[in-house]
């Protein structure tokens, strides 16, 4: 498999940042970068890490269906995700979700019909003073109103 | 970046350089002091360093508030082994976010308080976990080092001491579970984040089997000050016992929610009604949870008099936790608030030990049919019976910590759960959509 000259330089620090015969500890990171650039944790990538950090396929498999972030199959071009735990709840944001999934049509990790947005319900997100809080891929975002909202997704289909 | 206004109640250490331009550049750290504390605990021993660490009765700020002195006393600094630093920032306690501040803001601060952990205990490698929802973080991090290595002090030699030590950051991926210091450490080895058998302890067998000082951010980042100033000064700015400032998230409804930084004893009243600009719309306080969702739950009445500390909290039979406040107003359902926290910790039970992984999920089902309307009366003991079985029968904390916050909302709202079945219209209305 071949990857970005970024994300080359990326693994091959990685496999240099644990002591010797610790290659496996680079898996995980491994996985989020890749998956970062690629979209999902495909079959081929699975045999990629493993024959990199000396494991089986079978154990990257194991390993990564542990972790809620690595994914198996594509997410939206915009995963968003929203948090309905306990201090966002305090801030309604189980209806914030709601208002989401009603807006796009679909409900917790699903895909839209083109591929564009994907949605997840999801635990703190460490914006608990800022809430309720959403982030889309990695951005963070805070104080989000319904409105905000719909102004954000709005502005992401329109950005295509 | 800020994300609230800071308050002049607050005491900052921590947070001094807050709200500089570029507050994360190493050349501002410099510039106001930074290194220095690494630079003297440089010129002292080993045991020098630990005992101002220990004078400065500076407590874990992860959620278990051990001692850090003397965490640190008990790695084998003579062992042939190499040792290693850990950082524990996976912060995914629900009700906290202030970690993430602290790495955002100042992320120099961390690195000369690993250094300090590393002179300590003659360790020449760290490891920053963070959690993989932090991604802008890592790479606020990777720049610090970054900065740090080209200004000499990461690397060999630093700054001619002798001394060196290698930095490294480590993405998590998603799991709760990651925050418990030895399922972090298997994390670290590229498993699944499932907990150690202990003894022994990180500090004996932690990474990589090594000895291991694994603390939370916050801890590392109050001992540039311990070196800096000394740990009496330290010490002198909490309250005997617990050295210090603690980092608080306010949450929930109050009018003005954000990351404040408190001295330790700060009465939890003055918190409520000063730094946090009181109740929002002018309600009553229900409920009060004092360190993030898994401590028990505090009525009104119980604050009377209580301050934010390691042992008002404790006479509460609650915990200072990870300093993530939630504060509830009289419209909540306890019923709804209990059934959110049991979803959490049955969706990041990591399913190794049986009461967590069963526990948690019956909960989980019982408080759900609950909320829904659809309980009975024996129900209401069933949840306190099942959770009160979990308590010290499972394999790491995370029963527990399921277990305290339900116990303490069916013991202290037993009426809500009452009206439920009554047919009461719930206060807060009927559970949102429950996906899991
Ligand atoms: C389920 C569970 C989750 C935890 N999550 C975190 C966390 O996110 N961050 C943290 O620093 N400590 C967390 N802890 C506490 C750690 O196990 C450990 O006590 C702490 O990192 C030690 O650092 P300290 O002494 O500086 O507090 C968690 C503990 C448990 C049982
Ligand atoms: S509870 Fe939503 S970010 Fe913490």
């Amino acid at each position: 498999m071949t990857f970005s000259p970024q994300l080359e330089a990326r693994f091959e620090k990685l496999l240099t940042s644990y002591p010797p015969g610790r290659q496996r500890s680079a898996m995980i990171p491994m996985l989020m970068y890749a998956q970062d650039e690629l979209g999902c944790v495909s079959d081929e990538l699975i045999d990629e890490v493993a024959r990199r950090i000396g494991v089986t396929p079978l154990q990257v498999n194991e390993v990564l269906t542990y972790y809620s972030m690595l994914h198996r199959k594509p997410l939206g071009k915009y995963h968003v995700q929203v948090c309905t735990n306990i201090s966002c709840l305090l801030y309604d944001g189980d209806k914030l979700y709601e208002h989401a999934c009603k807006k796009l049509g679909i409900t917790h990790k699903e895909v839209t019909a083109d591929g564009q947005f994907s949605i997840e319900e999801v635990e703190c997100m460490g914006a608990c003073s800022w809430a309720p809080a959403i982030q889309i891929n990695y951005d963070f975002h805070h104080y989000v109103t319904p409105e905000k909202l719909d102004q954000l997704l709005d502005g992401l289909r329109k950005k295509q | 970046m800020l994300f609230n206004e800071p308050h002049p109640l607050e005491t900052r250490v921590l947070t001094r350089r807050f709200g500089k331009p570029d507050t994360a550049a190493i050349e501002g750290y410099l510039a106001d002091d930074g290194y220095q504390g690494f630079l003297k605990a440089a010129k002292m021993t080993p045991e020098q360093i630990i005992e101002q660490v220990k004078i400065s009765n500076l407590r874990g700020r992860g959620g278990a508030g051990f001692p850090t002195g003397m965490k640190w006393s008990f790695v084998p600094r003579t062992s042939p082994k190499p040792k290693y630093i850990v950082v524990n920032g996976d912060e995914s306690e629900p009700g906290t976010c202030k970690d993430r501040v602290l790495i955002e803001n100042d992320p120099h601060q961390l690195i000369e308080g690993v250094l300090i952990a590393g002179l300590a205990v003659d360790a020449h490698a760290g490891y920053v976990y963070i959690r993989g929802e932090y991604r802008y973080l890592i790479d606020v991090m990777d720049k610090a080092i970054a900065e740090a290595y080209a200004k000499g002090w990461l690397g060999k030699n630093i700054q001619g001491t002798g001394f060196d030590f290698d930095l490294y950051t480590h993405t998590g991926a998603g799991a709760y579970e990651c925050g418990e210091e030895s399922a972090l450490l298997e994390s670290l080895e590229g498993k699944r984040g499932i907990p150690r058998i202990r003894p022994p302890f990180p500090a004996v067998a932690g990474a990589f089997q090594c000895p291991t000082i694994l603390n939370n951010v916050e801890t590392f980042c109050a001992v540039p000050y311990i070196l800096r100033e000394g740990g009496q000064a330290f010490a002198d700015l909490g309250i005997p016992k617990a050295g210090g400032t603690k980092m608080t998230c306010l949450t929930g409804h109050v009018n003005r929610p954000g990351v404040y930084e408190l001295k330790l004893g700060f009465p939890v009243k003055q918190m409520i009604e000063e730094v946090g600009g009181g109740m929002r719309n002018g309600k009553k306080l229900k409920a009060f949870i004092p360190g993030g969702s898994s401590c028990p739950v505090l009525t009104a009445s119980e604050l009377e008099g209580a301050n934010m500390d390691y042992d008002s909290m404790a006479a509460r039979k609650t915990m200072l936790g990870s300093g993530g406040v939630i504060i509830m107003d009289e419209d909540t359902c306890m019923v709804k608030a209990a059934l959110r926290i049991m979803r959490f910790y049955a969706h990041e039970s990591c399913g190794w030990c049986i009461p967590c992984r069963e526990g948690t999920t019956w909960l989980k089902k019982i408080l759900t049919r609950f909320h829904e309307g659809q309980g009975t009366r024996t129900d209401i003991n069933l949840i306190g019976d099942i959770a009160k079985n979990m308590l010290g029968r499972t394999f790491c904390p995370l029963g527990d910590a399921a277990a305290m916050p339900t116990i303490s909302i069916v013991e202290k709202f037993r009426d809500e759960f009452e009206d439920h079945l009554n047919g009461k219209p719930c206060a807060y209305e009927p559970a949102g959509v429950v996906t899991v």
